[in-house]
């Protein structure tokens, strides 16, 4: 049989809570996640925890785990002190819905304002031919699992919720760069994800690189190579002539948000 | 009383956010309905990601001579002739157009060297079938559907003002019963929104169930706490049918240590790149497991099988590639024979048979997983394996073209329906199917609400009654924990109806099974009804409940062994229970079982077998009229 463990979990609702320590059975080899479900089956029944494939296949039960934002399925018992009490609590930049799941609808109204993928409408169905190296930088970051551990980490919103309405967030930052890098696509998204995203507000820190539960190089892979492509275009002579004669719509292929001004067919979606 | 319901109007509901849930929704919205996706998680976390392998589809990439009749006959032999065959035939045809609308949105498949989509070996699958992205398909699959959503909600908030105006994601939120005109056709879906607990009533004339399976039934699963079955429940409250719920698909491999990741899922993949499977004495023991009527595509030789990778056309497969039901049954041999790993499994070895940085190109999930959560490192050391349950074959019954249910505006599609898959599902056959199927059943309800000249009203009653079950279990006082119910009913799930089953055994667990209802009837969930996952527990048992009654009853009435249903007892297959579906409706709160004759295989798809080959599975009566030619073979 194994050992006692201290839980120290964060319970409380969006109005207010408190760290309550709980005596937790835990055996060899287990995770957080284990421990948690034993509590939630033997002391407290209605601890709010969001999970689902407990195979780090699906980022539901990212928590921060003494301080640090993880997966609970993926954080074995054994990298902790033996005889220390482990804290958890929600994740810090999202409002708490209760307990230890907070309300990151916030990530999916993000997802909502890029462009989407815009492949050439004549290529037919089966048609398209690509190869493996062209469609592997992609493949990297669709790897993301949207756990949000990244959108939580970045202080650009976790230390200033102010910026929230200004910055896309490392996740979806990457997913223009994954759409930018996919080679059937033909959206030119690089002035949006400068003037719209918050592009140059990441001051690549690496926060999000470090805390990918899928290893994506984040920063190196996504955000650099994307800044980079915004520099070409916003120092090109020849663009930066255009912007200074007057009004003019973006060159053609350049992607606007869906549901802004920019987006001469929408009449509006509200924002955050 | 029904003043704190929020009541919501759309033309389609459809209950599940997977594979087949999204398709189904996209097609539905296409089709210019107004369409509510129900998610019990959030978006874009179904079950569906957590399909490695891959998406099969006679696509012909690999090898020219592919195509879709190649593809039934994989998927009637891999059901052992169970399978619905006009499912099987629609599977195969459509399954090729479904993966390159996938590409279309968006989906980055693997490619081969001319820039086509990649495909990969999987059991029973006779050509490299699977399109796939390293060993993370089911993921790549479920967001691409999501973009799309995303994508019409683009096009909805240019037209509508509103992104949510045609298509909307109810995430965190249970539907618990679907409720019904005077008429008996479907009025809509009522449930509640999991992070408050607050109530809804969904009024809509078509339902699509895309809820996927039952694995929380049973101890040992790889299946997410979502698989509480539902749909099948749903459908069987409705007054609808389920077919075949005795087949239950225990996959092969899955990590058997540590204890806390028992039933992990360890993808098929591995064999279909070279892994094979070892017991304690280093010996490659399927060879002794090949079956009868497979013995004539297999090797017998381990020299035989290792050149088949690299020239399938001149030599047999391997028979770690047979298909899961018999390599899930010969690990479980090994291992009750003494042979078996240190803890109960046996060993699947990658390590000896690819280059390091070739595992990690290939199956850089499993190596992830092995290595964090086991401290095994599958580039050097073989990996210890055994079964657990991954995948119901039985589910609703469905009209083929349709998905439609026998209950007016019902539908379903993917893992909740049935029939498709026979007694035992291909690997790679389910995400094909959730996306062919998935489309179907939007097309179904779209047609339905076509052919309606009214609205169905739903009952005051029926809500009432809705709304009183679901509080139930927060207002009953001092009654038993739902999770100590659920753990019992797990394990007798699992240790008397589970992968080898004896009519003793079963009767037993239907007399344990009628003890523990009385049980979930009376369970109570302490705290309030914000995020109460107590509260979701004991509600998610009246579902587990009724389908574990449904598993033991057909089980126990097929005196037969066949695909995902092994009796101890009978341990053959008989060409004449083949021609049985075993069909599970509700009377009052009783799960009544009835034996339905199968239809005959239509004469064209018959003639894709060889007679001899048939003679295997079908009584005399069914064989086709013999001709002097092919007597000769």
């Amino acid at each position: 049989m194994g050992e006692k463990v201290t839980l120290r979990v964060w319970r409380g609702d969006a109005g207010q809570g408190e760290l309550v320590d709980f005596q937790v059975e835990a055996n060899e080899g287990e995770v957080i996640l284990d421990v948690l479900h034993r509590l939630q089956a033997t002391q407290a029944g209605d601890l709010a925890v969001r999970w689902n494939c407990k195979a780090g296949k699906c980022g539901s039960c990212s928590m921060e785990i003494n301080g640090q934002p993880r997966l609970a399925c993926m954080t074995r018992m054994s990298v902790f002190e033996p005889g220390q009490p482990v804290t958890l609590t929600p994740l810090r930049t999202f409002p708490v819905i209760r307990d230890l799941v907070t309300d990151v609808s916030f990530n999916y109204v993000k997802a909502r304002q890029i462009p989407s993928f815009t492949p050439d409408p004549a290529v037919g169905l089966g048609e398209f031919r690509m190869q493996q190296v062209d469609v592997q930088r992609s493949q990297e970051f669709r790897k993301c699992i949207e756990c949000f551990l990244c959108q939580n980490v970045c202080h650009v919103i976790r230390d200033h919720a102010d910026n929230e309405r200004a910055f896309a967030g490392p996740r979806f930052l990457m997913r223009v760069a994954e759409l930018e890098m996919h080679p059937a696509d033909e959206a030119d998204r690089r002035d949006i994800a400068q003037d719209d995203f918050g592009l140059g507000l990441c001051n690549i820190t690496k926060c999000c690189t470090e805390v990918c539960p899928e290893n994506i190089k984040i920063t190196d892979n996504a955000l650099i190579p994307m800044k980079e492509r915004v520099a070409g275009r916003k120092y090109d002579p020849l663009v930066w002539l255009g912007s200074k004669i007057g009004r003019r719509p973006r060159p053609a292929g350049t992607a606007a948000v869906p549901g802004t001004r920019g987006d001469s067919g929408s009449a509006g979606e509200q924002q955050g | 009383m029904t003043d704190d319901i929020e009541r919501l109007s759309y033309d389609v509901v459809v209950v599940g956010a997977g594979g087949s849930g999204l398709r189904a929704a996209i097609e539905a919205r296409l089709a210019g309905k107004r369409t509510a996706v129900i998610s019990k998680s959030l978006f874009g976390k179904a079950h569906t990601v957590m399909a490695e392998g891959g998406c099969a589809a006679a696509m012909g990439n690999m090898n020219p001579r592919d195509n879709w009749q190649v593809h039934f006959r994989d998927t009637m032999r891999g059901g052992k002739f169970l399978n619905n065959w006009r499912m099987a035939e629609l599977h195969a045809k459509e399954a090729p157009d479904r993966v390159w609308e996938l590409e279309a949105w968006g989906a980055l498949f693997d490619r081969t060297k001319d820039g086509k989509i990649s495909q990969r070996n999987f059991g029973g699958h006779e050509y490299p079938r699977l399109a796939h992205v390293g060993d993370r398909t089911g993921l790549e699959m479920i967001r691409t559907l999501q973009q799309k959503v995303v994508a019409l909600q683009q096009e909805d908030a240019a037209e509508h003002g509103d992104p949510e105006a045609m298509i909307k994601v109810f995430a965190e939120t249970t539907i618990t019963r679907l409720v019904k005109d005077g008429a008996g056709r479907i009025a809509g879906a009522f449930g509640y929104f999991r992070d408050s607990g607050r109530l809804v009533l969904f009024e809509a004339p078509a339902v699509i169930l895309a809820t996927g399976g039952i694995g929380k039934t049973f101890k040992v699963t790889s299946n997410s706490w979502e698989y509480t079955g539902d749909g099948h429940a749903l459908a069987l409250l409705a007054g609808a049918k389920l077919m075949n719920m005795e087949f239950v698909q225990f996959h092969p491999t899955h990590m058997v240590w540590p204890l806390s990741v028992r039933g992990l899922l360890v993808t098929e993949s591995v064999r279909g790149d070279g892994g094979v499977l070892r017991n304690s004495e280093g010996k490659r023991f399927m060879f002794g497991y090949v079956p009868d009527v497979f013995r004539d595509q297999h090797a017998e030789t381990e020299e035989e099988a290792d050149r088949w990778y690299d020239d399938p056309d001149h030599n047999r497969r391997p028979p770690e590639l047979l298909p899961r039901d018999e390599v899930a049954r010969a690990i479980n041999a090994e291992a009750k024979a003494g042979r078996g790993s240190p803890h109960g499994g046996v060993f699947l070895d990658i390590a000896s048979r690819l280059p390091a940085d070739e595992i990690l190109r290939r199956l850089p999930s499993m190596y992830h997983q092995f290595k964090e959560l086991a401290d095994v490192d599958i580039t050097k050391e073989p990996m210890e394996v055994g079964p657990a349950q991954h995948y119901v074959m039985g589910g609703v019954e469905v009209e083929p073209d349709t998905g439609a249910a026998s209950v007016p505006g019902l539908f379903a599609a993917g893992e909740v329906s049935g029939g498709m898959h026979g007694s035992n599902r291909l690997g790679g056959n389910s995400l094909s199917d959730l996306l062919v199927f998935g489309r179907r059943a939007g097309m179904g309800a779209v047609q339905y609400l076509a052919g309606l000249t009214d609205r169905p009203a739903v009952s005051a009653a029926e809500i009432t009654a809705a709304q009183g079950e679901v509080v139930a279990p927060l207002e009953r006082q001092g009654g038993e924990n739902p999770y100590a119910v659920h753990t019992e009913l797990q394990q007798t799930m699992s240790d008397l109806v589970g992968i080898i089953r004896r009519e003793d055994e079963i009767k037993t667990a239907l007399a344990e099974l009628e003890k523990l209802r009385a049980r979930a009837a009376n369970v109570s969930a302490e705290g309030g009804k914000g995020y109460n996952p107590g509260w979701h527990l004991a509600l998610d048992l009246r579902n587990i409940m009724v389908i574990a009654e449904c598993v033991a009853q057909a089980a126990l009435t097929r005196q037969e062994s066949r695909g995902g249903h092994t009796r101890d007892d009978f341990p053959a297959m008989s060409s004449q229970w083949r021609k049985v579906n075993l069909i599970c409706s509700l009377d009052g709160d009783q799960v009544g079982l009835t034996q339905q004759p199968m239809a005959p295989i239509r004469e064209d798809l018959l003639a894709l077998f060889d007679r001899a080959e048939l003679a295997k599975y079908l009584t005399d009566e069914e064989l086709p009229a013999a001709v002097a030619a092919e007597e000769k073979h």
